[in-house]
């Protein structure tokens, strides 16, 4: 079990592996820490002291019930918002208090699959793909149409490309949602909810395309799902999150096996018993 | 019992002022995003290159499209229908005064001056800065305004600057096609009823008017363009809660262009003719 404070004193160097000096053991690089990063939305605090190591070349799930954070925690990590403390070192770069200029670098190396697939709604299939290339590199039309073909190849959508988003399935726009992430072969992949709103069957299809991107592009990707079955099949490593807290950080047996009660209601889907305080429950209802 | 009402009194006039001091900051808070929107937008057209994000000139061609190109038909029309009842009015006016043909002087200032460049702002108002709204408020709602920055994508440099440089293209453009066909209108009604024939009539408004009158129609209409952008990306960047949200948004967007316009040619022509 990785314990949930990851106090590396070792620095990352480029390739898949590096030594410490303690023990000359080959440990995974570091491809996103997270250290002791607070949230707030106004005065409620929604992450609270999140300690969290990614590794080149793994799947991380991050796991957690509705308003658990894990949501606000993929937008940090997206570099959407910015949070009350701590800090976000992605591919080397503390992504809290870098310039503009070097997220925009950044970027190109990483590609997100949004939820409800966020394709732009004026493009055809093909322009949404390959908008990441026409604004990032000077490829030629040619090659940007054959990359195109190629992404939508491997998510088994060729022959798509001039449809427009609102003549697509649910888990066609998925797919479509992530060849646009890795148009651009990045080394970083987030994918939000992949299983939300399809049924099982395309579920399924869609974890299979996750596995077959990290073992085919060798990519570090981030899923954020509260689907267990889909995490149990997809993750090398899962974080589950409560209240802004991480529970515990393991691979998928870990998880399965630990005695943490909040762990074992998630896995169950075991309704939380919260004692109700009278006083309190009264003073909401009569809203004073 | 009177102190009892005289506290209710106190209690409804401290929540009036409440009320009225909370718009105040909201205004001048939606006012300053506004203005830093106009500099980002400003900032982007400018350094975009260097900042690897050059501002497209096919997206602002596609937008000087739908603005301008597509708006055409319908500024045609109706500027060609104002022109018909300025000189209706106009002449009906005059008439009590038997100085009936008096009357191109009357549609050619008014025309080009006033008119055309308010017509084509409130129309194209309603039509694009609506349009901008809604768009901008679906692509926040749906992530797609996410869905960019992710990308790497500045939305202030690919979706504020391309509308700010279509409206101040299209916007004048369309107010001299509206100039024409004003007094085009004046020209074809003042004919019929007055049997002044079209080349007299050319040859006098030519007569009557200086660079001086399109040039104040087309400095408003710059101002316009701008007031309609502005508010149009404002509106869909502050929409919340879904369809309903943008389509409040649409409408306030709307409301506010049109009554900024007013209020701004208002000012304007004050200025403009002292």
């Amino acid at each position: 079990m990785t314990i949930q404070s990851h106090n590396m004193t070792h620095t990352t160097t480029p390739g898949d592996f590096q030594s410490t000096d303690i023990n000359h053991a080959r440990v995974p690089e570091e491809v996103i820490r997270i250290e002791s990063l607070v949230t707030h939305y106004g005065h409620r605090k929604i992450l609270d002291d999140i300690n969290l190591t990614i590794h080149r070349g793994e799947i991380m799930v991050i796991m957690g019930g509705s308003g658990s954070g894990k949501t606000t925690l993929l937008q940090h990590l997206l570099g959407l918002i910015r949070p009350t403390a701590g800090s976000i070192h992605i591919l080397g770069k503390d992504i809290t208090s870098i310039s503009a200029l070097e997220m925009h670098d950044l970027r190109s190396d990483m590609g997100v699959a949004f939820q409800g697939g966020a394709l732009f709604s004026s493009m055809t299939v093909g322009e949404n793909v390959q908008l990441p290339l026409r604004e990032h590199t000077r490829l030629d039309n040619n090659t940007i149409n054959i990359m195109t073909r190629l992404k939508l190849e491997l998510v088994n959508l060729s022959g798509f490309e001039n449809l427009m988003p609102s003549e697509l399935s649910g888990g066609m726009i998925k797919r479509v949602a992530l060849a646009r992430a890795v148009i651009m072969d990045p080394k970083l992949l987030f994918f939000d909810e992949p299983s939300a709103g399809l049924d099982p069957v395309v579920s399924a299809e869609l974890d299979e395309l996750i596995l077959r991107l990290k073992q085919a592009m060798n990519m570090t990707i981030v899923v954020v799902t509260h689907e267990l079955e889909s995490a149990f099949k997809i993750a090398d490593r899962i974080t589950v999150l409560d209240n802004g807290r991480i529970l515990m950080t393991g691979t998928v047996d870990e998880i399965r096996n630990s005695d943490s009660e909040r762990i074992q209601n998630l896995l169950n889907r075991r309704p939380r018993n919260e004692p109700i305080n009278a006083d309190e429950y009264m003073q909401r209802l009569t809203g004073q | 019992m009177s102190s009892m009402m005289d506290r209710q009194g106190n209690f409804g006039f401290r929540r009036l002022i409440e009320s009225v001091g909370r718009r105040t900051i909201n205004g001048i808070e939606e006012l300053g995003y506004i203005f830093s929107l106009f500099v980002a937008s400003l900032y982007w057209l400018a350094m975009g290159k260097w900042r690897k994000q050059p501002v497209r000139a096919a997206t602002t061609f596609k937008e000087i499209m739908l603005i301008g190109i597509a708006a055409i038909p319908i500024i045609t029309v109706l500027c060609f229908a104002v022109g018909v009842m300025l000189a209706i009015q106009s002449i009906a006016t005059l008439k009590t005064f038997g100085a009936e043909s008096k009357v191109v002087i009357g549609i050619a200032l008014s025309v080009t001056r006033e008119f055309s460049p308010l017509i084509v702002s409130i129309l194209i108002a309603g039509r694009s800065g609506s349009a901008i709204t809604a768009r901008i408020g679906t692509m926040h709602e749906s992530q797609e305004i996410d869905a960019l920055r992710v990308i790497g994508i500045h939305p202030v440099r690919y979706l504020v600057t391309p509308v700010l440089l279509a409206m101040l293209v299209a916007v004048p453009c369309l107010t001299i096609l509206g100039d024409f066909m004003g007094l085009f209108g004046g020209a074809v009604f003042t004919s019929m009823e007055l049997g002044m024939n079209l080349t007299t009539y050319a040859a006098r408004s030519l007569d009557v008017l200086t660079v001086d009158d399109i040039r104040q129609g087309l400095v408003k209409s710059v101002m316009f363009a701008i007031i309609i952008a502005m508010i149009g990306v404002s509106n869909g960047f502050m929409v919340r809660g879904g369809a309903e949200g943008v389509g409040r948004s649409t409408t306030r967007s709307v409301v506010l262009s049109i009554s900024f316009i007013v209020l701004a040619d208002m000012i304007f022509t004050y200025l403009l003719n002292r």
